[in-house]
């Protein structure tokens, strides 16, 4: 047993104490966070160098720290002084790491040339990156390529966190290994090899840029609302990609018009939005502390109905008129300028504000799933088969509930869950995406993610059951 | 349709009149759970509950995870405050004195008075205190109210070792929260391990493991003779029986718990170690109920005690007694016992009768997983072959499963055949059931056969 920590109260009372390695691994994360900070700033390291030290220096650090702090307790649930720490608590390191966020995606999607791209040649922290899109594809990186290279290397080494942090449970340890395999294969390793390989934005040796079309797979229309623009259908049927460009369109629309459909039918969203989705990865990784942050009011479930439909509905209405546009080539429907009236808005105002800068830049404040919750079409779309024509539901172990709460806590996607456990209902819900952290939390064994016949999938017992007081009439 | 206005008004109108008022004391599961079911069953009488603890209902299973900072007071509360006024139910913060069942009303602290029509007592219990020298002094406390919470909460600054007295379900929840803050804990047990006089020997001695993996010093056959103050009036040692000082900031006593009815003990209404209750929880007097923790049975359930101190079956007397104050006269009549709980990592539940050792007429079966932190232990009668019931740890299992097959009056042979359909571990977890049948049929010289998972025979327990 470990001395107990002098700072008891609501300090931070960490259940262990860090020993030498978990401080080898601290450094190693944060020498990897700071050399990109320092490159940001232009200091002169040496590219190569420095991404092998941030990526090596994050993941290695992650990895090591995280192995040591779990591996020293037995498994289980590890939500010890969740509401104590302040960065996860809404406290002043929540905040800054908020700022810092929310500033790092203004200036990705607005200010590229504040993180160092020039087309003319990078600098800063674009440059770093510079190596490493040249091994790739022979070019000089973008903005998205070092967004992209962050984005799959915060998935993976805070899911390797996860994963021991959840080692007792074998449906997060495959959920959260799926998530990562998807993001550093479909969305990372695949695109950038085939525009290595030349299927996609290329540019000629006379000069001709050739267009780029979206390679990740499992970036599904509506969630990837560009699917239909223009210059994304063209670059599809360019000659020089094929056969890869036409089979990219053939596997798009069958993900959202068959794939989609038919596996939400069998096992719900969850096969989409906590097992393959990039957005839902980075939520279940680096987003997981914060998950507890969600509200669960009613009032918020109301906003969320109205906002998510919303959205969804936009998405429909815009590529409907961009599909119009791109066959009858009119620019136009109805007198309304197609780019003006319908993509530019829903790129500027989803895309990337809600997509991104609250998405993400707001976890610590409103909880890993915000824009999963109340922008994402896609979980809209697929929400309306999971709530009306799906096998799927949270099934509610008869009488056992305590009403404890943790379930509605760590819901990420604010369900009141309890709501329904306690009166011994299944839970249906739109938005849940079938995390499973409800049935890991609960300590009496109450909940249970099930695929299931549809009939009485909804059960509500006129009684809980264990109370036979009460004779139910048939 | 004016003309059906006016009726209905009129049809309300007269509802008005003869609307009760109904009292409750005590805000916790069973006076909640009243409550909320007079309203389910369409009553309009006026309903307000009175709690000297907490301004709303919350739930006191999750008292040790604000501690833990798994959650906060809010996350506790099983309904949003606007529940309330929406229902009808008035919440009232005071503390009763005195009921005078002759006028039927109560006496408030301060002085006020409250008329009632109907009066239902829900006021949970009281940790015990079994008279030890030194259990009044400051720092030595059970856990069972909010103020508890907020009192371990204030003796664990600067707190460097807690000694917990009496092996129970809220002793080992004690340990888990001092734990939690790494605070060391000694824990001592009468027993010779831990809750030996509910769970048969196997499981108290995986327990006891467990908690020695969790660096918990568990002293058995221990128990406490004298508590030790400094000259602030705080703890600073235990003495045992054995005579070892055990000097420690903190003494939690989680001995079990007594019904809380101290302020009616000069009424006329009666009591034992509860207040006494038919099976319709009606006490002595006229239009006076107890429900939950501090009711006693006059004559107790099958093999239920005559006061049961569990969540669940507090709120089946709410749901019950619910019904009656609705007037809808409903006994108690409590199914099939179950029961959960969490030991630190190992979770447990049970359904129907697993005695420490099995009944002269029942046969028994134990199977644990070579981890030491997975079991089952199934009980049946030796002369009809039905179950009487089931341990698992670690594992869970439907409950619809065993409520109906103990029901249904299944033998353990159709139990295990069809075991399948009631395992309810999570996706992808590794599955025991064949490993488990494999071990009955060897010890039994059985040829029992597991059959597939069935959703037709799962959906079938339910209805």
């Amino acid at each position: 047993m470990s001395q107990p920590d002098p700072s008891l109260s609501i300090a931070n009372p960490e259940p262990k104490d860090t020993d030498a390695l978990q401080k080898l691994g601290l450094a190693l994360a944060g020498l990897g966070t700071l050399v990109l900070f320092l490159s940001w700033g232009n200091l002169p390291i040496p590219h190569t160098l420095g991404l092998i030290l941030a990526i090596g220096g994050i993941l290695g650090g992650i990895s090591l720290y995280s192995y040591r702090f779990y591996m020293k307790q037995p498994p289980g649930i590890k939500n010890n002084g969740v509401w104590f720490k302040s960065l996860i608590n809404r406290g002043v390191l929540g905040w800054i790491v908020g700022v810092i966020l929310t500033g790092f995606y203004v200036l990705l999607y607005w200010y590229p040339e504040m993180i160092g791209f020039k087309p003319e040649g990078n600098e800063g922290l674009v440059a770093m990156f510079d190596p490493l899109s040249q091994f790739f594809k022979s070019t000089s990186a973008s903005q998205w390529f070092v967004y992209g290279t962050l984005y799959t290397l915060a998935i993976v080494s805070l899911g390797v966190k996860f994963l021991f942090k959840y080692r007792h449970s074998t449906y997060q340890i495959k959920r959260t290994l799926s998530v990562m395999a998807a993001q550093l294969l479909m969305a990372y390793l695949i695109p950038e090899i085939l525009a290595g390989l030349n299927y996609n934005d290329v540019t000629t040796q006379e000069g001709e840029y050739l267009g780029y079309y979206n390679t990740d797979l499992k970036n599904t229309w509506p969630l990837d609302y560009d699917f239909f623009y223009d210059w994304q259908l063209d670059a599809m049927q360019e000659e020089a990609y094929q056969p890869m460009g036409v089979l990219f369109l053939i596997i798009g629309i069958a993900m959202f018009l068959l794939v989609t459909p038919i596996l939400t039918y069998y096992v719900g969203k969850r096969w989409y939005c906590s097992w393959v989705c990039g957005c839902g990865g980075l939520a279940e990784t680096a987003g997981d502390p914060f998950r507890h942050l969600s509200s669960k009011k009613l009032s918020a479930w109301k906003l969320e109905r109205w906002l998510i439909h919303g959205v969804m509905v936009f998405v429909f209405i815009m590529t409907a008129a961009t599909v119009y546009g791109y066959f009858w080539n009119t620019g136009e429907v109805f007198g309304l300028n197609i780019y003006s009236t319908f993509q530019q808005p829903y790129g500027f105002l989803i895309g990337a504000t809600f997509s991104g800068v609250i998405g993400v830049g707001f976890y610590p404040m409103l909880g890993n799933r915000v824009w999963c919750r109340f922008g994402c079409p896609m979980a809209g779309y697929m929400g309306i088969i999971q709530r009306f024509k799906s096998r799927f539901r949270i099934t509610t172990n008869g009488g056992q509930c305590i009403s404890c709460g943790n379930c509605s806590t760590y819901c990420e996607q604010g369900i009141d869950v309890r709501w329904y456990a306690q009166r011994g209902q299944n839970i249906v819900r739109a938005s849940c995406v079938g995390c499973g952290v409800c049935s890991s939390v609960c300590p009496r064994g109450v909940l249970n993610l099930e695929n299931g016949p549809e009939d009485k999938r909804y059960d509500m017992p006129p009684i809980i059951i264990g109370n036979d007081s009460i004779q139910i009439d048939v | 349709m004016r003309l059906t206005y006016f009726l209905n008004f009129e049809q309300n109108k007269s509802i008005r009149t003869n609307m009760q008022h109904i009292v409750i004391i005590g805000n916790g599961i069973a006076g909640i759970t009243t409550a909320r079911h007079i309203r389910k069953n369409g009553s309009d009488d006026a309903i307000t509950v009175i709690s000297a603890e907490t301004d709303y209902f919350f739930s006191r299973t999750a008292l040790m995870y604000i501690y833990m900072g798994h959650m906060k007071y809010d996350n506790i509360k099983p309904y949003e405050d606007w529940f309330w006024t929406k229902n009808k139910i008035d919440l009232k913060r005071a503390f009763v004195e005195k009921v005078d069942v002759r006028h039927k009303k109560l006496l408030l602290h301060g002085g006020e008075q409250l008329a009632y029509d109907q009066l239902v007592l829900a006021t949970g219990s009281k940790p015990n205190k079994l008279g030890w020298p030194g259990q009044n002094l400051k720092a030595v406390q059970g856990l069972y109210s909010y103020q508890d919470l907020e009192s371990m909460e204030h003796y664990s600054k600067d707190l460097k070792k807690a000694v917990i007295v009496g092996g129970g379900l809220i002793g080992i929840e004690m340990a888990e929260m001092f734990l939690s803050r790494n605070i060391p804990v000694t824990f001592l047990i009468r027993e010779d391990s831990f809750w030996s006089n509910v769970l048969p020997q196997e499981e108290s001695k995986m327990i006891s493991r467990h908690m020695h993996e969790h660096h918990i010093d568990l002293r058995t056959s221990t128990e406490l003779k004298e508590i030790v103050g400094d000259a602030n009036g705080r703890v600073r040692a235990v003495i045992t029986t054995e005579g070892d000082e055990i000097p420690c900031e903190f003494v939690g006593l989680t001995v079990g718990v007594s019904p809380n009815i101290a302020f009616i003990k000069d009424s006329e209404i009666e009591t034992n170690r509860g207040i006494l209750v038919d099976p319709y929880l009606a006490t002595n007097i006229e239009g006076v109920y107890a429900a939950g923790d501090c009711a006693e049975f006059r004559q107790p359930n099958g093999e239920r005690k005559p006061i049961e101190q569990v969540w669940y079956t507090g709120r089946m007397m709410g749901e019950a007694l619910g019904r009656t104050l609705a007037g809808k006269k409903t006994a108690y009549r409590p199914g099939h016992w179950f029961n959960s709980a969490k030991f630190l990592d190992i979770e447990y539940q049970t359904y129907g009768w697993v005695f420490p050792d099995p009944k002269e007429h029942e046969a028994d079966f134990y199977w644990e997983h070579k981890s030491g932190k997975v079991s089952l232990r199934l009980r049946w009668d030796k002369n009809t072959e039905k179950l009487t019931g089931v341990n698992n740890f670690g594992m869970r299992l439907r409950h619809h499963a065993f409520d109906k097959w103990l029901k249904d009056g299944r033998t353990v042979s159709y139990v295990l055949a069809h075991f399948r359909d009631a395992l309810f571990d999570p996706e992808f977890f590794k599955r025991h059931e064949q490993a488990i049948v494999d071990q009955f049929n060897l010890e039994n010289n059985t040829h029992i056969q597991l059959k597939k998972k069935s959703w037709q025979r799962i959906l079938a327990l339910v209805s």
